[in-house]
């Protein structure tokens, strides 16, 4: 009895070291996208609240949290309630597997990318409950987009990782970053570093790819019926889904803990450091990119993930493939 | 020319040249201001918060001719007024609903004395419906402590009445 309560305790303990550095970042991280679309804009961006404007997020959680959450009396009230807890779930369980560090890690699982491609899959059904459970026309139009889209770039994501998983031989993350000790898959699969990062984009519904909340023409989407706290959920979720994608990228192409170069002043700091900056890195350019492009039409969209992302890396597999077995350089051998 | 466009497709050349622009406009310095710490310049005819006057010699101008209330579209003023005991007659009740006024300029135009003027302030935003009733005493207050400008901005735009 006694050793599972101290289990018990470890294993919260754990837990809890990586959800609170990760809830704390989400909120960091959008007051970074909103400074650094400001900072393209030529405006100021929110710089008011603490030093340069670093609390604004947590100002924007007080009022969220102290506001009224109406409930639609058309909708279906438990469906409404669960889609912003099963988003914002979804995507913290992910962290999981995410490696900081040689032996830092909550879940060490030997199907890492499996684990994370499922979850990821699984994040739809927040939005489609959402949408669904509002009874309103905006919201599920907005959620039936938004299940198109993610599904869609699914399958591409699917298939760039089948690339990487081919360079490395293991499902499991930590092995993944181990097998770019020489290389970063950055640069031998560098369109494929491209396409994921498009598709990741497209799969966190951020601009270009934002039509589920084409404010436009669907209001705020599945968005549209939630307030206060639900509201905040919704979008904790989804800010944390794009980290979880930064994150994705980084350890599946940039090398994840290492340092760019195994010499001294690089290889001094801490692995889980350089996995951060790698991370804002990618959301630096997560957030530029919606500065700087206008929105895609839906067929576009579809066009461009179906006819276009799919054939070129499931070409890219076989590539990268018979590449692999010409000069011999299969892993596990 | 298909084979170049093509390129530039794939190459993504428009999306790189624009991402390459919007980190360039980053470093530039910002259009906007910063707002509550730093204020923009006002033209001297900017029509804010309502303002009375006084002569030089602490004399009220306003004469109760209620040009003012008649004018006023939005109906915002009331004015009842009476005679003094030297013979002059003054307001003594002057009052401005905020709320109702539409900030439209015509009580300051039509007023012969100068005394109802739009100032300079337009940062009196209020928790309550009540604070925003003016009364003769608010607006005689507003009009000492905005005097400066209030009489530098008229004298600027004489030549134009």
């Amino acid at each position: 009895m006694d050793s599972y309560f101290s289990i018990l305790f470890t294993e919260v303990y754990k837990i809890l070291f990586l959800l609170v550095p990760v809830l704390v970042s989400v909120a960091m991280i959008v007051w970074l996208d909103r400074r650094v679309w400001a900072f393209v804009q030529k405006r100021r961006g929110p710089n008011v609240v603490g030093p340069f404007g670093l609390f604004q997020s947590l100002a924007d959680a007080l009022k969220y949290i102290f506001k009224e959450i109406i409930i639609p009396a058309s909708s279906n009230k438990f469906v409404f309630v669960l889609a912003p807890v099963v988003t914002m779930t979804l995507a913290l369980i992910s962290w999981a597997v995410i490696p900081f560090g040689e032996d830092f890690v909550l879940a060490d699982i030997n199907v890492g990318i499996l684990y994370l491609f499922a979850v990821s899959s699984l994040g739809v059904y927040g939005i489609i409950m959402g949408g669904w459970a509002s009874n309103s026309k905006y919201p599920f139009l907005g959620a039936i987009r938004s299940a198109a889209q993610m599904v869609s770039y699914e399958v591409s994501i699917g298939v760039i990782i089948i690339n990487v998983l081919l360079c490395v031989g293991s499902l499991n993350l930590s092995d993944i970053v181990m097998a770019q000790q020489n290389l970063w898959f950055v640069i031998p699969l560098f369109p494929m570093f491209v396409i994921f990062f498009i598709s990741a984009l497209a799969e966190t519904n951020r601009p270009p790819f934002d039509l589920p909340e084409a404010e436009a023409e669907l209001v705020a989407g599945y968005q549209t019926e939630y307030s206060g706290m639900m509201y905040a959920m919704f979008w904790l979720g989804e800010y944390a889904n794009i980290l979880l994608m930064c994150a994705i990228g980084s350890v599946l192409f940039l090398g994840g803990w290492l340092s760019p170069i195994d010499i001294f002043p690089f290889n001094a700091i801490p692995g889980p450091f350089w996995l951060i900056f790698k991370i804002l890195f990618l959301f630096i350019l997560f957030a530029l990119v919606k500065a700087t492009v206008p929105r895609y039409r839906y067929d576009q969209l579809m066009k461009l993930g179906w006819k276009i992302f799919l054939p070129f890396s499931l070409f890219y597999v076989v590539l990268t493939s018979s590449f692999l077995l010409y000069f011999d350089l299969l892993p596990g051998k | 020319m298909k084979i170049s466009r093509l390129l530039k497709t794939i190459l993504m050349i428009d999306f790189v040249t624009g991402l390459l622009i919007a980190i360039k406009e980053t470093f530039k310095a910002k259009k906007t201001i910063n707002y509550p710490f730093e204020k923009g310049s006002l033209g001297t005819r900017s029509r804010g918060e309502h303002a009375l006057r006084r002569y030089p010699n602490g004399e009220e101008r306003c004469i109760a001719c209620k040009l003012c209330e008649a004018v006023c579209p939005a109906q915002a003023i009331t004015i009842e007024s009476k005679e003094r005991d030297d013979g002059s007659r003054k307001t003594v009740r002057y009052d401005i609903d905020m709320l109702k006024c539409i900030y439209c300029g015509l009580c300051e135009e039509s007023c012969p004395v100068d005394a109802i003027v739009q100032g300079p302030n337009f940062e009196f935003a209020t928790e309550s419906r009540e604070e925003l009733y003016y009364t003769k005493e608010k607006l005689l207050e507003n009009g000492d402590r905005w005097e400066n400008i209030l009489a530098a901005n008229i004298k600027a735009d004489s030549s134009h009445r």
